[in-house]
């Protein structure tokens, strides 16, 4: 399954028109963006219903990084992007998660959100980020010389900075840490009684995932060359949960077929169903739920294959 | 030395003392039992000594460290496991998952994220599954156990880590006569390894298995000593025994 989605994927640019590998370029930054808030939901059971705030603040971190320093080098721009998500993730993840009692998941959640709503605000009314406008005209990342604007060249980037993620977070969730997610997800307080330090592991995770956000924040603000304060908000924040809902959360591969297929359904509604399309797929959203709550990807996968086994089973030994 | 010992608990929850005063000691390898009738709050002493509770007044320690206000992670890697009244095996992991993830839990961040005691485990899980007879099971969903395999499954996870307190409460809840005689067969070979606090209704069951008892009655001790001495204690038949 993953092999067929990586072959298409690489194949994609040689068939689809230059407008629609932008389109594509955006999606699989979306997928970047989808598997970071898998992880702390979908593996760790963190809702973290703001989750675009690092998304976003990375994106305005390099946004400022290009236009007020004119630092464009792509060696230096990802990796600040990485660190400015992983910096909020451990501000806010220190606040919400690392109390002296564990927190519930309407309190992360809330809190998430909360955080995502206020940098909205304040990107909004803050001169300096634009106000609403937010930041035009960023300059293409670069590499030496080179720019690297939209096209198929900034496709086979994210598509290799996708992958390489994803391969780092499948080594994660399956290895023993990915056990430990995995106990956090199904019972957080009988793990705790085992002497795991279950704050500190989800605050470990959170940071994580905010880090990859990060990440895919600043290649989305140099991939449209501009940022604007709904990449911070509740609205991108609601995005990716649908995202990961929609294709199964808990497996890696649902968040990118979720993301694909929501993004693919949107673009083709949008054309055909001018007026109406919002309505035909908030009413898909709300059939996969209700009839697929595992999400797009349980109709391949059963529940044994989509938990995953972490330790050898007995018959290997033999 | 006594391994643990809880003084004068006093928990208080709203307008409900649930613990009065009440004491509670074990010593090493000792199997110490806690009986008493329902509401007695052998249940929510045995929370304060795990830590999922702490109380409003007393103190615990355990090996001479005081832990009173200690967090259940803290007592667990001081060497303290519990396993809960309810239930609360993982069930969509698999037996070896459940009991592996038991076992790994004082492994370090690196050593987890990089899968370095995986194969170090192993044995220690097969051990335990083969000890508990759910070795043929392993790698079946813990969903779909019995009741009874399910108890035993927990069992297994908290004495996997090869704990110096092993705390059990109502272990065979719900169990059929056989399971509970198995029961008692499975726990009797742990007693060289560890101690053992267990809450139980079956007087037949904790008589068997236990060296001392604490009778607890409206969140004080009634009376505590050998289970012979218990058997004979006029105050304990008195309010006790004759109740259940």
């Amino acid at each position: 399954m993953e092999i067929a989605v990586l072959a298409i994927g690489v194949l994609l640019p040689f068939v689809l028109k230059d407008y629609l590998t932008v389109y594509a370029t955006r999606v699989l930054i979306l997928c970047l963006f989808a598997l970071s808030f898998d992880l702390v939901w979908g593996y760790a059971g963190i809702m973290s219903f703001g989750q675009a705030v690092f998304f976003g603040t990375a994106g305005y971190g390099v946004a400022l990084i290009a236009r007020d320093l004119g630092v464009t080098s792509i060696l230096l721009v990802l990796p600040a992007g990485l660190l400015i998500g992983l910096a909020f993730a451990l501000v806010l993840g220190g606040f919400l998660l690392l109390g002296r009692h564990p927190s519930s998941v309407i309190f992360v959640a809330l809190g998430t959100l909360t955080g995502s709503y206020a940098a909205d605000r304040v990107a909004r009314g803050w001169y300096y980020l634009g106000g609403q406008n937010g930041i035009p005209s960023i300059p293409p990342m670069s590499l030496g010389s080179y720019d690297i604007v939209e096209g198929p060249v900034y496709y086979y980037l994210v598509l290799g900075i996708l992958l390489l993620v994803y391969l780092v977070c499948r080594f994660l969730v399956r290895s023993q840490f990915g056990l430990a997610l995995a106990g956090l997800r199904e019972n957080e307080q009988r793990i705790a009684f085992f002497g795991y330090q279950v704050q500190r592991l989800k605050a470990i995770i959170f940071s994580f995932a905010g880090a990859i956000a990060g990440l895919a924040g600043s290649l989305y603000a140099f991939h449209e060359g501009f940022v604007w304060p709904n990449m911070l908000g509740v609205v991108m924040s609601t995005q990716v949960v649908l995202y990961v809902l929609f294709g199964g959360s808990g497996t890696l591969i649902g968040a990118v077929i979720g993301t694909v297929a929501i993004e693919a359904v949107s673009f083709w509604l949008s054309n055909d169903y001018q007026d109406i399309w919002p309505i035909i797929l908030g009413v898909l959203l709300l059939l996969v739920i209700l009839f697929r709550p595992a999400g797009l990807i349980s109709l391949i996968l059963g529940e044994r294959e989509r938990v995953g086994r972490f330790g050898r089973p007995p018959r290997e030994r033999e | 030395m006594a391994l643990f010992e809880a003084r004068g608990l006093i928990k208080v929850f709203g307008k409900l003392t649930a613990l009065n005063g009440a004491d509670l000691t074990v010593a090493e390898n000792e199997f110490h039992g806690l009986i008493g009738p329902n509401g007695s709050g052998k249940s929510t002493l045995m929370k304060c000594v795990a830590g999922a509770e702490i109380p409003t007044a007393g103190k615990v320690t355990f090996g001479g460290r005081d832990i009173t206000q200690a967090p259940p992670a803290e007592r667990a890697r001081a060497g303290m496991s519990l396993k809960f009244q309810i239930t609360s095996v993982l069930p969509a992991l698999t037996l070896y998952d459940n009991i592996l993830l038991a076992l790994q839990a004082q492994t370090s961040l690196p050593s987890l994220v990089f899968s370095r005691t995986r194969g170090v485990l192993h044995d220690r899980v097969m051990a335990m599954l083969e000890q508990f007879r759910l070795v043929d099971r392993a790698a079946e969903s813990a969903s779909v156990l019995s009741h009874g395999q399910q108890q035993w499954l927990e069992i297994a996870m908290a004495l996997a880590p090869e704990p110096k307190l092993l705390l059990l409460d109502e272990p065979t809840g719900g169990m059929s006569l056989e399971e509970r005689r198995v029961t008692g067969e499975l726990l009797q070979p742990i007693k060289k390894r560890c101690s053992l606090v267990i809450v139980e209704h079956d007087l037949d069951f904790i008589r068997d298995i236990c060296d001392r008892l604490t009778v607890l009655d409206q969140g004080s001790v009634l009376d505590c000593g050998s289970v012979q001495h218990i058997q004979s204690s006029a105050r304990v038949q008195e309010v006790y025994l004759r109740r259940v």
